[in-house]
């Protein structure tokens, strides 16, 4: 009886000690970036072009791209992301094409990121002429998420009740209106988070821009859609792997900055996410 | 008349709804038309590879050197994916079983709440920042402590690669773990076992095959993953079989040099032949871990 609860004692200690490790690795990776480049972070280094082949100067140019590559996202993703939910919570029959929507939505967020790069090299870029611009580098980003904003849309319109619904068709509401003036606002707070998390993917991402958009160097600002942008991903590659001498701080330093706007997406999804619970819950 | 003006406006309401059910409907098979584009848009552009070079000297060719003479050999390719996967997994399972094990039935739940978030923090960490803190803090770790002249190998990649797949095998895993029925668990404690016992003689098994499904998708994961890879394996296409030296996977493959070929030759083809093959192999992963995971949501 005694050995039993010992052995009890000694797994949990030692589980513990494992969640421990991950996430120390976690929060070192978090603050070991912080300590490093927070010395390279200046008020030139985020709105000075690059200067001496990129060795000194600022990184503005990448952290404008991104921006713009995350607006193009947006615009792409969204509205179709939100509309492949409604259909698929409000509009679709239990049938086999449902089935067969739900199979590729899982592989779509199963295909590699390199592989949305060919594709979007292949159709964008090429088929249809596009060219390596904004355009052909926020559409493959768009497709990349779209099973994240879909997936939480989806879990999103879920949680709203189905009396909400039966009440306003009773009101005499078209389904439409249920739609846009019930249901949506209801679940805007889980669209948000889902939002949110996959636009943060998508301006980490690497592979899928490097043969649509990402300019090796570009120190001009993009003039229109089609122009080519320097990105903050592609920009740490390129610093940490195919320029020789590259100063460590300044590499250190886009790290950072990459990582402050990847955490600021996810921040916002989770306040956002525990407010609505929390509402919920004082309901 | 007044009767005429309403089923005027009643049939326009109609139309209306109609067009709006059509474009919705449209929206919603968005995921089938991307997933055929992608499946459509890699086979016609490696249609030239297919063709023109030999699929038996492809799939068992021990060369890649598409630049210098042209030997387009895959082996060196699947064995340095399928090293730096099968590192990667050997870590990354008991490690994420661990702590998914101990979210998911051991922690208390105030704990629980502060580990989810930061296990989730880890997921939104993007491959090339891991990629790069892995350059500066693993590769030289292993250079030194193995003593070799250069820290960019397999091991490297493999466990970045393990720390990048644990947020999908622990999510998953623990998914599975709280769909175990409570009904189970209580039967266990009722008959005298501990909670310890129960965890692991009732829950683990009963959890099993979602907690195989979430290694696969892990799998998935670690096999498509392409940044991390490319700056910490070494990018050296030779046939190795030891985790201390580089290696250069599929992806990683793809990545490097597409920059470098000429639009629609030989080698371009080639690189869309070899992202076919990683889009059929992780649409297969996915395909075989969905069922697994339909099955436990309907415990």
């Amino acid at each position: 009886m005694k050995r039993k609860n010992l052995i009890q004692k000694f797994w949990n200690y030692f589980l513990l000690f494992v969640t421990f490790i991950v996430v120390v690795f976690v929060l070192g990776i978090i603050i070991y970036v912080i300590i490093k480049g927070w010395p390279a972070l200046s008020w030139e280094f985020i709105t000075q072009k690059p200067a001496a082949g990129m060795r000194e100067g600022g990184i503005f140019p990448a952290i404008l791209g991104t921006l713009y590559l995350i607006i193009g996202t947006i615009i792409f993703s969204l509205p179709i992301g939100i509309f492949a939910a409604i259909y698929l919570n409000e509009y679709a029959s239990k049938n086999r094409l449902t089935r067969i929507i739900r199979l590729s939505i899982v592989n779509v967020s199963g295909v590699p990121s390199v592989v949305f790069g060919l594709f979007g090299l292949g159709f964008f870029v090429i088929f249809l002429n596009f060219g390596k611009s904004i355009l052909a580098g926020s559409l493959t980003l768009a497709l990349l998420i779209l099973p994240v904003i879909i997936t939480a849309t989806e879990e999103a319109l879920k949680t709203v009740p189905n009396s909400y619904r039966q009440a306003s068709l009773a009101l005499g509401a078209t389904k439409w209106q249920t739609i846009t003036k019930i249901t949506l606002p209801q679940a805007l707070p889980g669209i948000i988070t889902g939002s949110v998390i996959g636009i943060g993917r998508a301006a980490g991402e690497t592979a899928p821009i490097i043969f649509t958009v990402a300019a090796f160097s570009q120190p001009n600002l993009p003039n229109s859609i089609f122009s080519q942008v320097m990105a903050l991903p592609y920009h740490l590659f390129v610093l940490a792997t195919q320029l020789p001498n590259a100063p460590e701080d300044m590499q250190w330093g886009t790290a950072l900055v990459l990582l402050i706007m990847v955490l600021f997406f996810a921040t916002i999804g989770t306040v956002v996410r525990t407010r609505s619970r929390l509402r919920r819950v004082n309901l | 008349m007044e009767k005429l003006k309403k089923s005027k406006k009643s049939k326009f309401r109609t139309f209306k709804a109609f067009l709006i059910s059509r474009f919705i409907f449209i929206n919603g098979i968005i995921s089938i038309v991307v997933l055929g584009l992608i499946l459509a848009f890699l086979v016609y552009n490696s249609i030239k590879f297919f063709s023109s070079y030999p699929f038996f000297s492809f799939i068992t060719g021990t060369r890649w050197s598409p630049t210098v003479n042209e030997k387009f050999g895959f082996v060196p390719l699947m064995v340095g994916s399928l090293e730096v996967a099968f590192g990667a997994i050997i870590i990354a399972v008991p490690f994420s079983v661990g702590v998914a094990i101990y979210i998911g039935e051991l922690a208390p739940r105030p704990v629980r709440e502060i580990l989810k978030p930061i296990i989730e923090v880890l997921a939104t960490l993007p491959s090339v920042v891991l990629g790069f803190i892995g350059l500066k803090t693993i590769v030289p770790f292993i250079k030194n402590f193995f003593n070799l002249s250069i820290g960019l190998t397999a091991l490297s990649g493999s466990i970045i690669l393990a720390f990048m797949s644990m947020p999908t095998i622990i999510s998953i895993s623990e998914d599975a773990i709280n769909a175990v029925p409570n009904r189970l668990r209580n039967a266990s404690l009722a008959l005298g076992a501990n909670k310890w016992e129960t965890t692991y003689k009732i829950v683990v098994p009963t959890a099993s095959s979602g907690i195989l499904a979430a290694i696969m998708l892990g799998l998935g994961r670690i096999i498509g993953e392409t940044m991390a890879v490319l700056m910490i394996t070494g990018n050296s296409p030779r046939i190795v079989f030891s985790w201390l030296q580089p290696v250069r996977t599929i992806t990683a493959t793809i990545a490097a040099e597409m920059g470098e070929t000429v639009q629609g030759g030989l080698h371009y083809s080639a690189l869309f032949a070899i992202g076919l093959i990683l889009f059929l192999v992780t649409f297969l992963i996915n395909f075989t871990s969905d069922r697994f995971v339909n099955r436990i949501r309907n415990l």
